[in-house]
């Protein structure tokens, strides 16, 4: 038997649309190890969310709901989550790699002593057992690689793979679990919101992002704007955080977050080598500079050569024209 | 306050990644401190200039690491011990873990461990919760913001969270991952890069510290690679000529008719 469980990440709630794509992504691998799909899913009180996640293609869901998990912590979300492993054995288990899944993950195959595949964007079965495709070196390489010991664990990059259609008419078995907290020492106090609506650039489906030819921390605000109408995130290049014009959080590249949206609006950005890393899978690229020869023209679908301050405000009226039809 | 920090060697990020035969061409490669090392090794430089203690690197890589090494020593650090013997090299994040905290381990009382987020080569960022996960000690990856409490005893974090950010506190000890923004690292002084060579450069084999070799290292992974692949090439893109407007215009277009994602 091989049977998937999927970490349903949730938070405040809500889950996570990578919940949702690992659950289509664990569909097929069970197609191929003969197993089913089962989630786990940790937290305080999430009425409800066993039914979307069977919708998803959950064939049973194992929830912990205790307030001593309404917030995350390594530590408390290992224990849970070995005791569970431990009991049910499941082949693979896939976590979202978020900021969460990516803090538990890896405590959590040290704790059961397995390896892990980090951040994959493809799987395939070979053989009854997974072989997961990763990016390394921010991208600039891909690493196909096996897992040796079971649960074959992996994480799973936000974006990448399709979420599936929900089923109304699926349902999940729900199982409630023990809740083993246990000791937890590094405990979240508190969680602060940043600004009101900020989508952020790890997953963001658009992003507008301003390099060196923004020329300033003001010069942000045509992106902003751009970002605003679309509904996108604001990114940033290298050479725009280190001069402080914007938080590191924004910033796109081999140190900072790889993204892969749907639709990446370059402005000002010549392309190094290491932001070009970051976001060469976005599925359309549009990039804006002055500079003809900047190599970020050669990773864009679509490029203009021009003053981004003349430029991105043009391109803003033109998108609110067509959203406004 | 005595901390470790965990300094690896890496492929610089302006490097071209060349990939032959399903390998990483490393001819020509420069290379340089991993860079949220360095972030993680201001951390603990910052919090001995308070509170005191000592700052021991602990750097897993082959002898050609020797020279980051001694950055990290020019940058401040008092002593290092280097995983240097071939049976340490080519393993994955597990293996790595182990013999890192088999090191941590051997070197006895510590307060507080740093290590960079993520290796920008390996990219796992998985070495510091497992390390943590190994040692049995509380983990807060990827901080922007530290304030350890003045008797050394407990740590308030901060860390970047999907649209935020949570405060965790912990007790020491623990092992701490470093995301960039937590504080800019020093440039090593001339008296600094003089002092390196003078001070302890300690090196360890598998059988200081116990280990079986088949348990690190590429004999202890649990995680085989099975091919490296160049990333596939994105397609050619197209310049869109015209005046600005007419640029935009049809780029807005081309967007919506072509390329459909508005």
């Amino acid at each position: 038997m091989g049977n998937i469980l999927v970490f349903a990440e949730q938070r405040n709630g809500v889950l996570k649309k990578v919940a949702f794509e690992m659950l289509g992504l664990g569909s097929q691998l069970a197609a191929g190890l003969g197993g089913t799909v089962e989630a786990a899913l940790l937290g305080s009180g999430l009425s409800g969310l066993p039914d979307a996640l069977g919708q998803y293609g959950a064939s049973k869901v194992y929830v912990a709901d205790d307030p001593a998990l309404a917030n995350y912590s390594g530590e408390g979300y290992t224990n849970t989550l070995a005791g569970l492993i431990a009991k049910i054995q499941p082949a693979v288990v896939l976590v979202g790699a978020t900021f969460m899944g990516k803090d538990l993950a890896p405590r959590l195959a040290a704790r059961l002593g397995v390896g892990l595949a980090a951040d994959c964007i493809a799987f395939a079965v070979d053989g009854g057992n997974l072989v997961a495709t990763r990016p390394i070196f921010a991208g600039k390489a891909l690493s196909k690689v096996r897992l040796l010991r079971t649960p074959q664990m992996a994480t799973v990059r936000p974006n990448v793979l399709p979420a599936p259609q929900p089923d109304a008419g699926k349902k999940a078995v729900v199982e409630a679990i023990a809740s083993d907290a246990g000791t937890v020492r590094a405990k979240v106090v508190d969680v602060v919101t940043a600004g009101k609506g900020e989508v952020d650039v790890a997953e963001a489906e658009t992003i507008v992002s301003g390099g060196r030819g923004v020329a300033g921390p003001d010069g942000f605000a045509p992106i902003r704007s751009l970002a605003k109408t679309l509904g996108a995130a604001v990114g940033a290049s290298r050479a725009a955080v280190d001069a402080g014009w914007i938080e590191h959080s924004h910033q796109v590249g081999q140190t900072g977050k790889t993204v892969t949206p749907t639709l990446y609006i370059a402005c000002g950005i010549s392309g190094a080598i290491q932001h070009l890393a970051g976001m060469r899978t976005s599925k359309v690229i549009v990039a804006v500079n002055k500079d003809p020869e900047a190599p970020i023209f050669k990773v864009a679908s679509y490029g203009i050569v021009g003053d981004l301050f003349t430029v991105v405000p043009l391109l803003e009226k033109e998108f609110k024209a067509l959203l406004a039809e | 306050m005595n901390s470790i920090v965990c300094l690896k060697e890496v492929p610089d990020t302006e490097a071209r990644i060349e990939v032959r035969s399903g390998r990483i061409v490393e001819e020509g490669i420069q290379y340089v401190v991993n860079p949220y090392d360095e972030f993680a090794l201001e951390e603990a430089l910052k919090w001995q200039e308070t509170l005191g203690g000592k700052v021991t690197l602990v750097s897993l890589g082959p002898e050609r690491a020797r020279e980051s090494i001694l950055k990290g020593l020019a940058m401040g650090a008092d002593e290092v011990y280097h995983l240097a013997e071939d049976a340490f090299q080519g393993g994955d994040a597990y293996a790595t873990a182990k013999a890192l905290a088999a090191a941590i381990a051997k070197l006895g009382e510590v307060d507080a461990i740093f290590c960079g987020r993520q290796a920008v080569d390996d990219d796992n960022a998985a070495v510091g919760a497992m390390l943590a996960e190994m040692l049995n000690l509380p983990h807060v990856s990827m901080i922007t913001k530290l304030e350890i409490a003045a008797d050394g005893k407990s740590a308030q974090a901060e860390r970047e969270v999907e649209g935020g950010k949570e405060v965790i506190h912990t007790s020491l000890p623990a092992v701490f991952t470093a995301q960039k923004g937590l504080n800019e690292p020093r440039y090593p002084s001339f008296k600094g890069i003089r002092q390196a060579r003078t001070k302890p450069f300690n090196t360890w084999g598998v059988t200081d510290l116990g280990l079986d070799p088949g348990s690190v290292g590429a004999a202890g992974a649990l995680l085989e690679v099975v091919d490296i692949l160049p990333p596939p090439d994105r397609p050619a893109g197209r310049v869109i000529p015209g005046e600005p407007a007419d640029a935009a215009k049809e780029v807005v277009r081309l967007l919506r008719e072509e390329a459909k994602v508005i």
